[in-house]
């Protein structure tokens, strides 16, 4: 069963609001964690080690660095 | 079938002891040293200032000085010590052991003695051989201490690393008990990932900080249940739980993986930095004089780092 970016998207910024406590509406597909969220590089992991309880999708350390926005943690999910 | 000697049966820490350097280095001091801030440093570690070794530090010499201070703690005379364990992973001289002129230093005649290599686990799973030896009489009283120099194998031009490790020493006394005061210890390793912690050149410590901190904050907690389990203590019994002081969030990740909310738990990496094996006797010294560990307390340790190896077990606070 595939989500709908829209159902990741909503599922992130629950993730986001969890370990930061950022607003999930200000999760936006364009954001970029670092830049725009103000999410630093051991964030990143907590939200990695959190997308994949939720969505069942393993995003791998050296893989983490190359997913810069919010839309990237989509499309790797749903690729 | 061979003689074997009658034992105890139970053992438990009589004292502590610690030692720190004098020489405080502030996050201030090393943001005229490094690119880095104190901001970042406290965000991202939960170190505000940690001890470094002046030139009058050895492995040896905080070896002998915070073993002193658990040895004179304990009531015992050092004639009383058999064995004495030094864990330590960054001695320079390999050869001789560290152990052994620590003893002598301390006036200690004859004991066992030798050196333990299990990175900043290295006191847990000392503490784990100490409580045994005493438990089936290969020893009556050991003397269990980790002492760390980091900063001799730390890059001071390298801000990821330079900002976290620090300087100092810890011990502790095991002895022969009527009853356990010393859960049994649990340990394990994962040399799959040898190279997530290690010497970069052979002379610099170097860490892949995500990976480290996705194995740290995912995996440990378990082994901090098992041992609480395997000593029959349930999470709401314990006073503190006190981990290796690798990273503040590392520490509070764990923590409230464990389901002890009322446990108090160790954040000496504040002011202490991490001291590698050094850490959790350090932070259990500390907290005990700080009076936050009151006697008879049911205290979890856990170590982990560098193989990887991990290790943690139940401890009575004497």
């Amino acid at each position: 069963m595939a989500l709908s970016e829209q159902e990741i998207l909503a599922g992130l910024g629950e993730i986001v609001e969890e370990i930061v406590g950022t607003e999930p509406s200000d999760v936006t597909p364009e954001k970029s964690f670092v830049d725009d969220l103000d999410i630093d590089s051991l964030s990143m992991v907590e939200i990695a080690v959190a997308a994949q309880d939720k969505f069942g999708v393993e995003i791998p350390d050296d893989q983490l660095k190359d997913l810069k926005t919010v839309q990237d943690v989509i499309n790797f999910i749903q690729k | 079938m061979f003689k074997v000697p009658s034992a105890p049966g139970g053992a438990a820490i009589l004292s502590f002891g610690e030692y720190q350097p004098s020489q405080v280095v502030t996050n201030a001091d090393l943001e005229a040293r490094v690119d880095t801030t104190d901001e970042w440093i406290q965000s991202r570690v939960g170190i505000r200032e940690r001890r470094i070794a002046g030139p009058e530090d050895t492995v040896a010499s905080m070896a002998v000085a915070a073993g002193g201070k658990a040895l004179a703690a304990s009531g015992l005379s050092p004639e009383d010590i058999d064995l004495v364990i030094v864990a330590t992973c960054t001695v320079q001289d390999q050869i001789p052991n560290t152990a052994a002129t620590v003893a002598t230093r301390l006036g200690i005649v004859a004991p066992g003695a030798f050196d333990l290599n299990a990175a900043c686990a290295g006191f847990v799973y000392a503490l784990g051989l100490a409580s045994d030896s005493v438990r089936v009489g290969s020893a009556r009283n050991v003397l269990v201490i980790g002492s760390e120099k980091l900063s001799d194998w730390v890059d001071w031009e390298d801000r990821s690393t330079c900002v976290i490790f620090a300087d100092g020493a810890g011990a502790a006394v095991v002895s022969a008990s009527e009853d356990h005061g010393i859960g049994p210890v649990v340990w394990g390793s994962s040399g799959d990932r040898a190279d997530k912690i290690y010497l970069r050149e052979g002379k610099y410590l170097y860490q892949e900080g995500q990976a480290v901190f996705r194995w740290t904050t995912t995996e440990l907690y378990k082994v901090a249940l098992e041992a609480l389990e395997r000593a029959g203590v349930e999470p709401s019994e314990l006073t503190a739980f006190v981990p290796h002081q690798a990273n503040l969030r590392i520490v509070e990740s764990i923590a409230r993986k464990l389901g002890a909310p009322q446990a108090l738990v160790a954040r000496d990496i504040v002011t202490a930095g991490n001291t590698s094996s050094a850490s959790v006797p350090l932070a259990l010294s500390r907290m005990i004089e700080r009076g936050e560990l009151p006697s008879g307390s049911t205290v979890l340790t856990l170590g982990f780092g560098a193989g990887l190896v991990y290790a943690a077990q139940v401890i009575r606070i004497p």
